[in-house]
């Protein structure tokens, strides 16, 4: 039976089964590569189509405006992620971001701080996650529903909490913060990109890493093999929360003044990130950095269009197309793999 | 068996099960069952279609928490809340779904749930080498049929998918070994491997408790058999003592068996 007894015919037959499932492992990986540079053949492709219609495109404040506008998006994406690898979904995100705008800022002006004003912030955006992770674990409701009740409570304190009016003259430290950067790359690209790096790790080196992906590809399979199912969204939608509240402090200390209201059509953004990066919806795949890779597409297709003076209707459609096909690309990639 | 023979006198059981009875709504899935494995003992569970073999030994496994009776590992009453609680007591179960992460590469599945690790400050790093090295002594030793360790398990052919799941099993148990239907997806000859496999098992002197379709190999390598009929047990038979036909009338019901009127 072992393989020292095995006959030579048997070893033969042995050997070659394995080639062939080793052969499979490597399309495996080579599908990887090719389905995230798909989405960075895109990039390039929208890159070189943008700066031959526009000279201004790949100037260096131009780099530094697309930065800026890709990191909230990124830093949202990264939290999603996790999610969506879970086979979860985080609504939430769009309106924790302008609640934790809104808080940490009151917080700030009031305590005269910023870091207990960012200490809140963190504070409000990892305890709505760890709410959202209460509602899909122990009433156990779907994640969509549950997600969609945080984002209108969220939505409507932010509301309540400022009246409905922006929050004006934040500390110069913070908003100094939110505007500078180092050459073509803003403060707020450069927390985006260590966050994303961090996340990454996680996500691909360590255990907890794995569980997710575990729980995403068979929670039937992972609580068999001893995990723990509930813990894991906790931990994902926490992590999805806390993000939100990063990304929400990087947008108010962008823009000087923390808008209560949601980013109109800014609901979408992070998830189509994840989902153009290679994610499933149905959990099990996924990657950070092809979640960066999709939060810069739009960024480019955004800022590209807006340079084109192309109607930001039109992009707000655009942005529908490209989530659209993305997905029917995926489709068809996995049915081809079936 | 030998095995058997001294299993008695040997202490308390590995398993045992006291009147357990689990129903899922209006089903009744068992009823007041009562069986017991040994060291070094291959035990059988046989039964028709719904019978409740997958149902106990999910119960074992910690799966479902049985509504009522109790279940005793080496003599002393356990409550299995939850499948980490039964891995924790050298408890694995091969399940009849196999319960595999089909985006997970083999070696990611052998290990889920026991990943080796460093620690680095707050971060338990995955050792990858050091896991493909043990899942490597575990194939070898047991002689399994495991393709590629990277491949991911959705494109294995059920064969595989079998070999990854059993040598996830018999890598960890050091107790008792539950496996559901081993043998169904697998040809002959990797069948008789997997049969070898559970008698070196046994010879180790680990309990096994094998559900199987198959009464040949219920013949060949188990040394008693307990048959489940609607989720009550209906009899308990040591091999050397019965023949195929009584076992098939005790699963039809044709024989009424003695357990069944209690
Ligand atoms: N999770 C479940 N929910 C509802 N009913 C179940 C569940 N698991 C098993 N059953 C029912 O319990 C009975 C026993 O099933 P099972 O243990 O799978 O039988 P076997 O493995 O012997 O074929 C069947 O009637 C089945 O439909
Ligand atoms: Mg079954």
């Amino acid at each position: 039976m072992t393989q020292g007894t095995a006959l030579p015919t048997d070893t033969m037959a042995k050997r070659s089964e394995m080639e062939v499932t080793e052969s499979l492992g490597r399309r495996e990986r080579i599908r990887a590569v090719v389905n995230s540079s798909l989405v960075g053949a895109a990039l390039v492709a929208l890159v070189v189509l943008f700066s031959l219609l526009s000279p201004y495109f790949l100037s260096e404040s131009n780099i530094f405006r697309v930065l800026e506008q890709v990191s909230v998006v990124a830093v949202l994406a990264v939290g999603q992620a996790f999610v969506i690898i879970t086979g979860g979904i985080d609504l939430s995100e769009a309106a924790l971001v302008p609640l934790v705008g809104v808080i940490s800022a009151l917080v700030m002006n009031s305590q005269h701080s910023i870091v207990v004003g960012v200490a809140a912030g963190l504070a409000v955006g990892a305890g709505v996650g760890l709410l959202n992770g209460f509602l899909v674990t122990v009433p156990k409701l779907p994640p969509f529903i549950a997600t969609l009740a945080t984002f209108s409570a969220a939505d409507g304190t932010a509301l309540l909490a400022t009246g409905g009016q922006p929050v004006f003259n934040l500390p110069s430290g913070f908003t100094n913060f939110g505007q500078g950067g180092l050459s073509v790359f803003p403060y707020m690209a450069i927390v985006a990109i260590a966050i994303a790096v961090l996340f990454q790790f996680i996500l691909a080196r360590t255990t907890f890493g794995r569980h997710v992906y575990a729980m995403g590809s068979n929670p039937v399979a992972a609580r068999l093999a001893g995990l723990h199912n509930a813990r894991i969204s906790l931990m994902v939608y926490s992590i999805s929360g806390l993000l939100s509240g990063i990304g929400g402090m990087l947008l108010t200390a962008f823009v000087s003044t923390a808008q209560p209201a949601v980013a109109l059509n800014s609901e979408l953004d992070a998830i189509a990130a994840v989902v153009i990066g290679g994610a499933s919806l149905f959990g099990g795949e996924g990657t950070i950095w092809g979640a960066m890779l999709g939060a810069l597409l739009l960024a480019v297709l955004n800022n590209g269009t807006e340079l084109l003076g192309i109607s930001t209707y039109v992009q707000t459609v655009l942005l529908g197309v490209v989530v659209a096909v993305a997905v029917a690309v995926d489709n068809v990639r996995r049915k081809a793999e079936a | 068996m030998t095995a058997e023979a001294t299993s008695a006198e040997s202490g308390p059981a590995v398993l045992a099960l006291v009147e357990v009875g689990k129903h899922f709504g209006g089903v009744s899935a068992l009823q007041g069952v009562s069986i017991e494995v040994h060291r070094g003992e291959v035990v059988a569970l046989v039964g028709d279609n719904g019978a409740g073999k997958s149902t106990l030994l999910r119960c074992v496994a910690g799966a479902h928490l049985p509504d009522v009776g109790s279940i005793e590992v080496d003599g002393r009453p356990v409550v299995i809340r939850h499948p980490s609680e039964a891995r924790a007591l050298g408890i694995e179960a091969v399940h009849q779904d196999l319960a595999l992460a089909d985006h997970l590469d083999v070696v990611a599945n052998m290990f889920l749930g026991r990943e080796i690790s460093r620690r680095i400050g707050p971060f338990g790093v995955l050792d990858n080498r050091a896991m493909r090295a043990k899942a490597n002594e575990i194939i070898s030793e047991f002689g399994i049929k495991i393709p590629s360790l990277r491949a991911r398990v959705r494109h294995l052919s059920g064969g595989q998918r079998q070999g990854v799941a059993i040598g996830r099993a018999v890598g960890w148990g050091t107790k008792l070994v539950m496996m559901d239907e081993p043998t169904a997806a697998l040809g002959v000859r990797e069948t008789a491997r997997v049969q070898e496999l559970i008698k070196s098992l046994a010879g180790k002197g680990l309990a096994v408790l094998l559900v199987s379709h198959n009464l040949d190999q219920v013949f060949e390598i188990c040394d008693r058999v307990y048959v489940l009929r609607r989720g009550r047990l209906a009899a308990e038979r040591k091999i050397a003592n019965t023949t195929k036909e009584e076992v098939v009338g005790l699963i039809t019901g044709a024989f009424a068996g003695e357990a069944a009127t209690t």
